[in-house]
């Protein structure tokens, strides 16, 4: 047998072993295809809530004028309509020309009541002195729109608008870049938020599935157990940068197909390549963070239920985090901002969003160096918890007198 | 106990033959409970070795220390020499009570996938798993996942994975369940073959007909201690053979010969029948007694102790002494 190892592999190669069996196995489940297109869901869900909602609103939102003048005035009225209304943008309601007769105002409250369409209001009287009758609120918002095309309706022509030419200035406000970047960095924290939570429960449900399997008892007796920690937890951050890429990929085109009808993010104070270069590195520390925390919880945890107990109050907590530092984004330079980089878990969301409004990436050498000390003391006491733990619970130990979950937390020990 | 101090012992056990495995003093507790209380073995290099326990008796919490899965709370192992068992991972293999592949591995793979644990690449691995499902007559499935075999198509593909990277100590819990007796049959001259090869096997059952069948050497483990350990025969030999007896009379002077614990039976005819130890003074005083005293010997058979008596006397001896020290543990 040359060449054959006899000692044991070392650490990083048995967790190549491991990572390299959870990477191509989880990259061709199906758990990877709803990896992939989980993100799509909740897209979906506000595209067609906001869909829905924008027909709703239009429906209810397009009332109608009525217009009850003589036939002259009437006609000068909507001509001077037609003609204003291309111009207003949507803020002149439809007008629609009512029987054209003197009416007194209770007949036009009459008219309204029994009338079908979207009929809100009726301008009667006349054009020197135009009386709108319906609710308070919809007549006192088109009192002014209705005395300008009034007006215009008087004049020689109502049809002839006088074209105004614009003269767009280059430069943008502070304030418009601010929001534009505030928004950039809002849409990274959530993204980050969505990509870890959805890994860090795929990387747990991973792990019990294998001590569900049985197969933990034939990885620890032959490679360190901090090596199945960190091939576990490796494995996941390829899968999902390979899910990145797919969604990174997939996104390129449908901006390139749908071009400018694309909600528009502004350019974040870092520029693009930057921005997303790291996003991924914070990105890549917020998942080791977490799913150091989620692995060491499922070596402690015997079944998926468990899992759920444990695990619940790690996702409120990851909940509150990413609000957190939402919330210290607001705060620029406060106490809240520099806490929210500061602790560890908030650190790369803060970071993140400091990335999109702030031009300045020292910062970032800084967290990142900062990060990745407090990711290798996770990683190192996550694989030490993970090593006494989980040999201790599941299947392979359990046994008559298994202590229950608390009395594992609180580190009694079973027998095997 | 010292480290020097024990591997003087190790050495002067080893005699002849290297030890695999030397363990003195092993203890484990688990929540105040002992499962391991002190445990010796020494496993000759190229034997068979068996480890016989009633359930919860101790067996699988042995096996786990001696792959260094779990570490003792007290006292030294060593394994093929080096005394933190991970170092040799690549010369151990270890087929577990409970077995375990990934189900959509196809099998093949999963043999080549255990390999690799032990340092076997992954290449090599899958060339010697398809060799290996043929040469057992499982090439059909080698294509197949896991989760589409028999579970005894499964454990057989799981204990290939143990020996696919060829180790030289090979540990197997319980391998006998869960297996039909034709299987249990293969495997057992698969373990006769790789003893042959000079590969040293243990393997922990409570069914002891296998045992008695293959090894050479037994460890007898009851109530987390060993009150045995050592060849068969001497095993055996802790049970002095049974005197199965029937005499013509009921009674008479040779009376005096017979021990009082003896069994009696009256059968129909009227002849009786004694089942006794064979006394330490041997057979001839006792046929002495019977012919000058004219029991009227209808037959005299003396029957040597199985392993399985042995068994249950040394660990019934065992657990009742347990039970004795420590009431309240054991409860």
């Amino acid at each position: 047998m040359a060449g054959l190892a006899k000692g044991r592999l070392s650490t990083v190669a048995a967790a190549l072993v491991v990572a390299r069996r959870d990477f191509s196995a989880i990259l061709f489940s199906r758990s990877f295809i709803f990896f992939l297109i989980g993100p799509l869901f909740p897209i979906l869900v506000g595209l067609m809530a906001g869909s829905v909602g924008d027909h709703v609103q239009k429906v209810d939102d397009s009332p109608e004028i009525g217009v009850m003048m003589p036939s002259d005035q009437a006609d000068r009225l909507m001509t001077a309509h037609r003609a204003m209304q291309s111009h207003m943008d949507g803020a002149l309601p439809d007008f629609r020309l009512m029987e054209r007769r003197e009416v007194p105002q209770a007949e036009a409250q009459r008219a309204l009541q029994r009338t079908h369409g979207n009929l809100a209001a009726i301008v009667s009287g006349t054009l020197e002195s135009p009386v709108l009758t319906g609710p308070n609120e919809r007549i006192q918002e088109w009192q002014g729109p209705i005395e300008l095309v009034t007006a215009r309706a008087l004049q020689a022509d109502p049809a002839k608008v006088s074209a105004v030419r614009l003269a767009p200035i280059a430069t943008t406000t502070r304030a418009d870049i601010r929001h534009g970047q505030v928004m950039t960095a809002q849409a990274g924290q959530m993204l980050l938020f969505l990509l870890t939570m959805l890994l860090a429960g795929m990387v747990l449900s991973n792990l019990v599935e294998e001590k569900g399997n049985k197969i933990i008892e034939v990885l620890a007796a032959a490679i360190p157990m901090d090596a199945v920690f960190l091939g576990k937890l490796f494995a996941m951050l390829a899968v999902s940068m390979v899910g990145i890429a797919v969604w990174g990929a997939a996104g390129v085109g449908v901006r390139l197909l749908a071009g400018s009808a694309m909600p528009h993010l502004d350019t974040p104070a870092i520029g693009w390549p930057s921005f997303i270069g790291l996003g991924i590195v914070y990105f890549a520390m917020a998942y080791l963070l977490l799913g150091t925390l989620f692995l060491t919880i499922g070596s402690m945890a015997a079944t998926v239920r468990e899992v759920q107990t444990l695990s619940m109050p790690v996702t409120m907590l990851q909940l509150f985090v990413f609000f957190f530092a939402s919330y210290a984004m607001a705060k620029p330079g406060s106490l809240m901002e520099v806490l929210a980089v500061s602790i560890p878990f908030s650190s790369p969301y803060a970071m993140l969003a400091r990335a999109a409004v702030d031009p300045a990436l020292w910062p970032h050498l800084a967290a990142l160096a900062w990060q990745g000390a407090w990711v290798g003391i996770f990683v190192r006491i996550g694989a030490t918890i993970f090593r006494r733990r989980v040999m201790k619970s599941g299947a392979a130990s359990g046994r008559a007198g298994r202590p229950g979950l608390w009395d594992r937390l609180a580190g009694r020990r079973q027998a095997a | 106990m010292d480290l020097g101090e024990w591997a003087a012992v190790g050495n002067a056990d080893s005699g002849a033959r290297p030890l695999a495995i030397e363990a003195r003093g092993l203890v484990k507790r688990f929540d105040g409970f002992t499962a391991v209380d002190g445990i010796d073995l020494t496993v000759p290099e190229g034997s068979i070795y068996g480890i016989l326990g009633p359930n919860g008796a101790g067996k699988t919490t042995t096996l786990r220390m001696l792959l260094g899965i779990i570490d003792p709370d007290e006292g030294v192992r060593r394994v093929l020499g080096h005394e933190r068992p991970h170092e040799i991972a690549g010369q151990i293999g270890y087929l577990p009570e409970e077995r375990g592949l990934y189900p959509a591995m196809k099998a093949y793979d999963a043999i080549a996938f255990l390999g690799s644990l032990r340092g076997l690449p992954l290449r090599e691995g899958r060339r010697r798993g398809r060799e290996l499902l043929e040469a057992h007559g499982l090439g059909y499935a080698a294509d197949r996942q896991i989760r589409q075999l028999s579970k005894g198509m499964a454990q057989q593909v799981q204990l290939l994975g143990t020996l696919v990277h060829h180790p030289r100590l090979v540990i197997f819990d319980e391998p006998f369940s869960g297996l039909d007796a034709l299987n249990q049959g293969k495997l057992e001259r698969m373990i006769r073959g790789l003893a042959d090869n000079g590969t040293t096997v243990i393997f922990s059952t409570h069914v002891i007909a296998h045992a008695e069948r293959m090894c050479d050497e037994v460890a007898i483990i009851a109530g987390g201690k060993v009150p045995f350990a050592g060849p068969v025969d001497v095993a055996r030999d802790r049970i002095p053979p049974q005197v199965m007896l029937e005499t013509r009379a009921g009674d008479g002077a040779w009376r005096a010969a017979i021990p009082a614990d003896a069994r009696v039976a009256r059968k129909a005819s009227g002849a009786t029948q004694w089942q006794f130890s064979l006394p330490p003074s041997g057979v001839e005083p006792l046929l002495r007694a019977l012919i000058e005293g004219d029991a009227g010997i209808l037959s005299l058979s003396i029957e040597r102790a199985g392993l399985h008596d042995a068994f249950v006397a040394i660990a019934g001896e065992a657990a009742a002494r347990a039970l004795e020290e420590n009431p309240e543990e054991q409860r």
